[in-house]
């Protein structure tokens, strides 16, 4: 029976579950990622989004709850235009920020 | 004319010819080593020039003209160009007129290596003779250029303000060694040849010397010290060389005939890139070049102490100097051997590892394409405009060049109307130059569809790019300050000149030292104002401090930088500052007490 409309499945976070070992590591590589404010200004500018829903706010909000995969998919579209470090009203560098979560596997480690 | 000393030899030489065989065998070990490096194409076109007679006669000059005379350096600065060109073509003067002596005197000692050296020791000569009297006064004139420029040396080692360089390298320990061995060479020299000279005979500089000298020591013994003294000041500036900055003497021998090969840096540590390394003579002209040395502590982050590191080997810093440099290239446009900061950083960059790649294969750019198919409408030919991605941050140069494009009648349409790819020349700058290429075909795949004839740019960041790497054969790469120029000199586009309007015009890195467009921009705004120039300009143009070569300079550490390019701009106090890249707009923008305007947008109010 079609009721045009279906259950979805459960978006529920449980930070229990979550390993934090890539956000905590990117956090003392780079501690500027902790004076974001979410506005979102990187997600407006970012050349990427339109086609890939890149987004460096969403990047810093997947970690810390754990959604990995949305943050590798996100991460493997960012061309370093480099527009959303010049909009950041933190300050923060969020070229070099991708570039150095590029660096880090799963497991925060950076590689060599 | 006699030979002295009947055995012709003399222990004192041992010193000399040690040094000697030790420097010629390291010499020709690095020299296997760097072309046996070399990728296998980039060695067989090198081996080729060699044997090519045009490289040959250009090898030729170049070397005499570089090593020697210094004339890039004579160009910048007159006071050191005199003092390397003394040093280098003196010395070299003093072996070549050392070994003519030998040939014309005692053609049969020519096999002995020390003797075109020490000459004056084993061969007493008569002043009798036209032949020796000139040889003799020729040895000494040349002596005394060297010492003079040896005095300079001194001077601009202790206060390096007066020969007009702000700051100068800190010198390793060795490099002091090897230094202050090469001070001594030359008063050891004229000493040694002094004390031998009512023996040996000798010309205006070393006659009256000994004349003075034998007031108070008249003894023929110490003639023989001094010759072991000069014997090991050379022995120990030999033997040091490799492993100090004056290793740049040789290896600029073969870096140049590389570098007319046609030669480029593939790897941050082998072939070319190790030979430029070792080419670097420290003399730290691009400290003070540097945009990023207006705050002290950038100063160690300049490209003689990328050399100097990698020399060393200390990762750290390696990798800490190479992700910092704006890249803007001008430390090789005032660099004396022309050595490449920013190729060897992004050659860096691209040894780094990630865990994570982007990838942009699988992007369909069907509809991106099947846009410009539309709007060209079935005809082929026309402009097609790539905005890019920071035009995007600042629509109004977009607005001003599609304004401008109407108002000369042209055919065009825009490739990113709704914004597109990248170009890929931050990914290249990041050191990312694979992923780059995936963009690279799927911004080729768009421009073919478009059947244009002209891709218009207005960001001179992707022009170098579509330029240097993009397979456009048949279509035109233009940046819009030429096109704009070309389009006002056809009388298509009137601009208006207004009275009292002083235009200065900012050469961004990537259109200027990059591609080299200077003059087309400024001749197009002449069409609208006054043209006036920055304190410094053209090829030495400072970067906005926006640049995206730099990876890890944050937004307060490049203020001071913007602040530095900005009082520059306005030396002669401009009315406006006008410049033709959406980057450097967007940053001087921030932080100007004057209008910046893109060249389009000021082209644009006066038509």
């Amino acid at each position: 029976m079609d009721f045009g409309f279906k259950l979805s499945p459960s978006s529920a976070v449980n930070l229990d579950t979550v390993d934090h070992a890539r956000y905590d590591r990117l956090v003392r590589l780079e501690p500027d990622a902790l004076t974001c404010i979410g506005c979102g200004s990187c997600s407006a500018t970012c050349t990427a989004a339109p086609w890939s829903g890149m987004s460096v706010r969403k990047v810093i909000l997947g970690l810390q709850r754990g959604r990995d995969d949305e943050v590798d998919a996100m991460l493997s579209r960012c061309m370093l235009c480099g527009k959303c470090t010049m909009v950041c009203p933190r300050g923060i560098n969020t070229r070099h920020l991708i570039l150095t979560l590029c660096r880090l596997n799963r497991k925060g480690e950076v590689v060599r | 004319m006699r030979e002295r000393i009947a055995s012709h030899f003399d222990p004192f030489v041992i010193p000399f010819l040690i040094g000697m065989a030790f420097v010629l065998g390291y010499c020709l070990i690095a020299m296997i080593r760097v072309i046996a490096q070399l990728p296998k194409a980039d060695r067989k076109r090198f081996l080729v020039s060699l044997i090519t007679p045009k490289y040959i006669w250009i090898n030729i000059r170049d070397i005499f003209l570089n090593c020697l005379i210094h004339v890039k350096l004579w160009k910048r600065n007159r006071v050191l160009g005199f003092m390397h060109s003394s040093i280098a073509f003196g010395w070299f003067m003093i072996i070549l007129l050392g070994h003519l002596e030998v040939m014309l005197f005692v053609p049969e000692r020519i096999h002995l290596f020390y003797y075109p050296i020490f000459f004056n020791y084993f061969v007493a000569e008569t002043e009798s003779t036209i032949q020796g009297s000139l040889l003799m006064f020729l040895m000494d004139f040349f002596l005394l250029m060297i010492l003079s420029g040896i005095a300079i040396a001194i001077i601009k080692r202790f206060a390096s303000r007066i020969v007009g360089m702000r700051r100068t390298t800190r010198l390793s320990l060795l490099d002091q060694v090897g230094l202050y061995s090469l001070w001594a060479i030359f008063p050891l020299r004229l000493l040694a040849e002094s004390f031998t000279a009512h023996i040996s005979g000798g010309s205006f500089l070393t006659i009256p010397t000994n004349w003075v000298f034998r007031q108070f020591l008249g003894n023929d013994l110490n003639a023989l010290p001094t010759w072991w003294a000069y014997s090991i000041a050379l022995c120990v500036f030999m033997c040091v060389l490799p492993f100090t900055r004056y290793m740049h003497i040789p290896a600029e021998m073969l870096l140049i005939p590389m570098r007319n090969a046609g030669i480029r840096i593939r790897h941050p540590r082998k072939g070319f890139a190790l030979l430029e390394v070792y080419s670097c003579p420290g003399c730290g002209v691009c400290i003070d070049a540097c945009p990023m040395s207006v705050r002290k502590a950038n100063c160690k982050d300049c490209t003689v102490y990328l050399n100097r590191q990698l020399r060393r080997g200390n990762e750290r810093r390696i990798e800490e100097i190479s992700d910092k440099c704006l890249l803007c290239g001008k430390c090789t446009a005032v660099c004396q051997v022309g050595a490449q900061g920013p190729e060897l950083r992004v050659a860096q960059r691209e040894r780094r590892k990630y865990a994570l790649s982007p990838s942009f294969a699988g992007i369909n750019v069907r509809p991106m394409a099947s846009a410009v198919v539309n709007g060209a409408g079935g005809e082929s030919g026309g402009v097609l405009y790539f905005a890019g991605c920071m035009t995007q941050l600042t629509p109004s140069i977009r607005r001003a060049t599609t304004s401008l494009l109407d108002k000369a009648g042209v055919r065009w349409q825009m490739m990113d109307p709704d914004g597109g790819l990248c170009c890929g020349r931050p990914l290249m700058m990041a050191g990312r130059s694979e992923q780059a290429r995936e963009l690279i075909a799927k911004n080729l795949e768009i421009i073919r569809a478009s059947g244009c004839d002209t891709l218009l740019l207005s960001c001179p960041i992707c022009y170098r790019i579509f330029k240097e790497e993009y397979a456009l054969e048949g279509i035109r790469v233009v940046h819009h300050s030429v096109f704009f120029q070309e389009l006002i000199a056809a009388g298509k586009l009137q601009v208006q000149r207004e009275d009292g309007l002083k235009l200065v015009w900012h050469d961004p890195c990537e259109l200027g030292r990059g591609c080299g467009i200077y003059d087309e921009p400024r001749a197009a705004l002449a069409a609208a104002g006054e043209v006036i120039e920055a304190g410094k300009h053209h090829a030495e143009s400072i970067c906005c401090g926006g640049s995206l070569g730099s990876l890890t300079l944050s937004f307060e550490q490049r203020r001071p930088m913007v602040q530095n390019a900005l009082d520059n701009l306005t030396v002669e106090n401009p009315s406006e500052i006008v410049t033709g890249c959406p980057l450097c707009l967007a940053t001087f923008v921030r932080a100007a007490d004057r209008p910046v305007r893109d060249i389009a947008e000021v082209l644009d109010s006066h038509s």
